[in-house]
């Protein structure tokens, strides 16, 4: 098979490209590393967008349906842009037993949006996961980055009333 | 890298902590550091500095009681203290030595911590995980050595064949009988994976292993590389999980570093490297052949075996995949010897496992017990029991392809063919403790719902089926239900159960069938309420 071998220009001049780049260069523009690539756009500017996608998909001679498909089979990628904002409420089992679905409730009726969804003015989203592996603080949730355990409905919902402000 | 340099760099390191008199170990997992435990570790270092005592704060892997984090262990007299704040520090500095800190001490003369047989994690809790030399003065990388330097590829997996270890990732496969079919079969290259996609809710073993004694994993897969024939190694880890990401990191790098990983290992010709693959989220992945394909960089869908990965594995080479605890559990029986091992644990399952043990119970945490022990003094003895005088109603083995065990089964033997008959599944070691509170229905269909969205959709009895038992559970849980319903769920269990392509499928219908087994009144309790419902209407 012929492959384009003209090295495609990044979207924009977002220094942040170079991240990407510099994966990609890492690992010899393999397709095989479709993954790796994504992960670090996703870390690089907080979700994929489309033209992310294309890049890539040019960039390691993969097909868009390719990169797309793997984009929206794994459940960590995001091709939304998240809020300022996130809180992650853990839907493990352990967590379940001891009433996290209380808390994604109480959150869904003080803000209005349900799991993978941001609120309107971009501020919070509210998010949940299969298991962050802490069963030992159930129910525990991720907020802003730093895992919280034994938590109560209440105190989530304030912690994020002080974001949305 | 010769056995000389070992040696020294395990004298220097015992020499270093031998000028300190007390040692002081905080745990640095992410359940401790959720309580701030880094902060703890922080003020100890402060107030042991202020105070001029000849004490050594150590960040460490888990200790096992996660619930009463942060926990901090002070040896030599192994005080262990539980529930640590920042501003406890100068408190527990100034009685080093003297009488410990009572408001905050933690009983370890109980079951919790007296039962437990410590073969995966004997290192965890005792060494700092991001130093290379606190691992070598445990005796680590010297099996690694041995082997290379005195024994051929075969003697190994004889060793580990005839320990008679089996997979800790659920199915409990032998692993001998694996290393040999890779070392067995032809191919120019070969690899080596190490399975750290935990995925099953409820469970944080790997994570445990992989935080708080990451090199044991690396020198695990290093032997397995040795006697499998590969010279590429992958750990595939879950991007949920960044501090052990982290910490694998920098054990590879000081691996490298050290020569004990890479290029020429202890000066041998064999050569050896690991990358770290990260998943993305998707629970299928821990299939064997959905794994490799996450690897190859594709959507993780599986394939029909055979031919098994250990024949046609990651790009269609002979390719060994282990899981973590499997891997932990070859550097001891390296360095003790296959009949030690095989004198722990029961006949047909040997050594011990871990497991998480959460839910309704008073004491959660991670706890490594020998084969055969049975769930009763798991859940009664270890765990301290059901909190809040409640009874206790069944515990969950396995993820969502285990089922529910009542009560009446409490007293098997936890190995893997009885938890097989009595309708579970050994699993990788989650273990979720229910009490009487916990609605049956519920749970069956709170892991119906858990299949049905990590479905990946490529076989349809799993893509179609689980929605459909979804469906069915969510009327019954509704009150919606009749009894033809219930039959049909029944039915689709079977179908779904044998028809399809991988474990996720097979597995799916278990907490289904398990809880119809022990809890079907609680099932038709439902029924009968929807009768109750249409006739009061019908009025």
């Amino acid at each position: 098979m012929l492959r384009n071998y003209k090295k495609p220009a990044p979207p924009s001049d977002d220094k942040r490209w170079r991240l990407v780049e510099a994966t990609m260069r890492r690992h010899g523009h393999d397709p095989n590393a479709l993954i790796e690539v994504l992960h670090t756009v996703q870390e690089s500017f907080g979700y994929l967008e489309e033209e992310a996608l294309q890049f890539v998909a040019a960039s390691l001679s993969v097909p868009l349906s390719r990169v797309y498909g793997v984009a929206t089979f794994y459940h960590f990628f995001n091709l939304k842009p998240q809020g300022e904002h996130s809180c992650v409420v853990c839907m493990g089992t352990a967590c379940y037993i001891k009433g996290s679905g209380a808390i994604v409730e109480a959150i869904e009726q003080e803000f209005g949006v349900k799991p993978g969804e941001t609120t309107p003015d971009n501020k919070f989203s509210l998010l949940s996961a299969r298991c962050l592996g802490s069963c030992g603080l159930a129910p525990a949730a991720v907020l802003d980055n730093s895992v919280a355990g034994k938590l109560e409905p209440q105190q989530v919902v304030e912690r994020i009333r002080e974001w949305t402000k | 890298m010769m056995i000389e340099d070992l040696q020294k760099i395990s004298d220097a390191e015992r020499a270093e902590a031998q000028k300190y008199e007390h040692h002081v170990h905080v745990c640095m997992e992410t359940a401790c550091i959720a309580s701030r435990s880094d902060q703890v570790k922080q003020a100890l270092t402060e107030a042991a500095e202020r105070a001029g005592k000849p004490c050594r704060v150590k960040g460490v892997g888990c200790m096992g009681l996660c619930s009463a984090g942060p926990l901090v262990k002070v040896e030599p007299d192994g005080t262990m203290y539980k529930g640590v704040t920042p501003e406890d520090a100068d408190e527990i500095v100034q009685k080093l030595g003297d009488s410990p800190v009572s408001r905050l001490e933690c009983d370890t003369n109980v079951p919790f911590f007296q039962r437990q047989v410590k073969i995966v994690l004997e290192n965890s809790g005792e060494i700092d995980p991001e130093r290379i030399e606190d691992y070598v003065a445990r005796d680590g990388y010297l099996a690694l050595y041995t082997a290379l330097t005195t024994m051929t590829p075969s003697e190994v997996i004889a060793q580990v064949a005839k320990s008679g270890l089996r997979g800790r990732g659920g199915a409990g496969f032998s692993t001998g009988l694996k290393w040999t079919t890779v070392a067995k079969s032809p191919g120019e290259r070969k690899f080596v994976i190490c399975n750290a996609d935990e995925g099953d809710p409820g469970a944080f073993m790997d994570r445990s292993v992989l935080e708080g004694d990451p090199h044991a994993i690396l020198e695990g897969m290093t032997i397995a590389g040795y006697a499998v024939g590969a010279s590429q190694g992958y750990i595939y880890v879950r991007a949920e999980y960044p501090l052990a990401v982290e910490r694998l990191k920098i054990a590879i790098r000081q691996a490298k570093r050290l020569g004990v990983l890479g290029e020429n290992i202890c000066g041998t010709t064999f050569s050896f490297n690991v990358d770290i693959r990260l998943g993305a989220g998707a629970f299928v992945c821990g299939e064997e052949t959905a794994l490799i394909a996450s690897i190859e960089g594709r959507m993780g869908q599986p394939r029909p075996r055979p031919p098994y990965p250990a024949e046609h594995g990651l790009w269609g080479y002979p390719t060994l995949i282990n899981n973590v605890e499997s891997y932990a559990n070859i550097v001891p029986i390296m360095r003790k010897g296959a009949d030690w091992f095989s004198a722990i644990g029961t006949e047909k399952s040997k050594g011990t496992k871990v497991f998480a043990l959460t839910g309704c119970i008073e004491n959660t945490g991670l706890i490594e017990v020998p084969m055969g022990i049975s769930l009763r003094e798991i859940v009664f003895d270890i765990g301290g029991g059901i909190p809040d005088g409640k009874k206790f109603k069944a515990v969950q083995t396995g993820g969502p392809s285990g089922g529910c065990i009542p009560e009446e089964h409490l007293d098997m033997p936890v190995d893997f063919e009885s938890l097989l008959q009595i309708g579970s599944f050994m699993g990788s070691g989650g273990m979720i403790v229910m009490d009487e509170t916990s609605n049956m229905v519920d749970v069956a269909k709170y892991f119906m719902e858990f299949c049905m969205t990590e479905s990946c959709g490529k076989c349809v009895p799993c893509r179609v089926g689980t929605a459909q038992m979804y469906d069915l559970l969510d009327k019954l849980t509704k009150n919606e239900a009749t009894m033809a319903d219930l039959q049909l769920l029944e039915r689709l269990c079977d179908v779904v159960k044998y028809t399809s392509l991988c474990g996720l499928g097979q597995g799916a219908p278990n907490p289904v069938l398990s809880t119809l087994r022990y809890f079907r009144h609680e099932y038709l309790a439902r029924i009968q309420e929807a009768n109750h419902e249409a006739a009061f209407l019908t009025d």
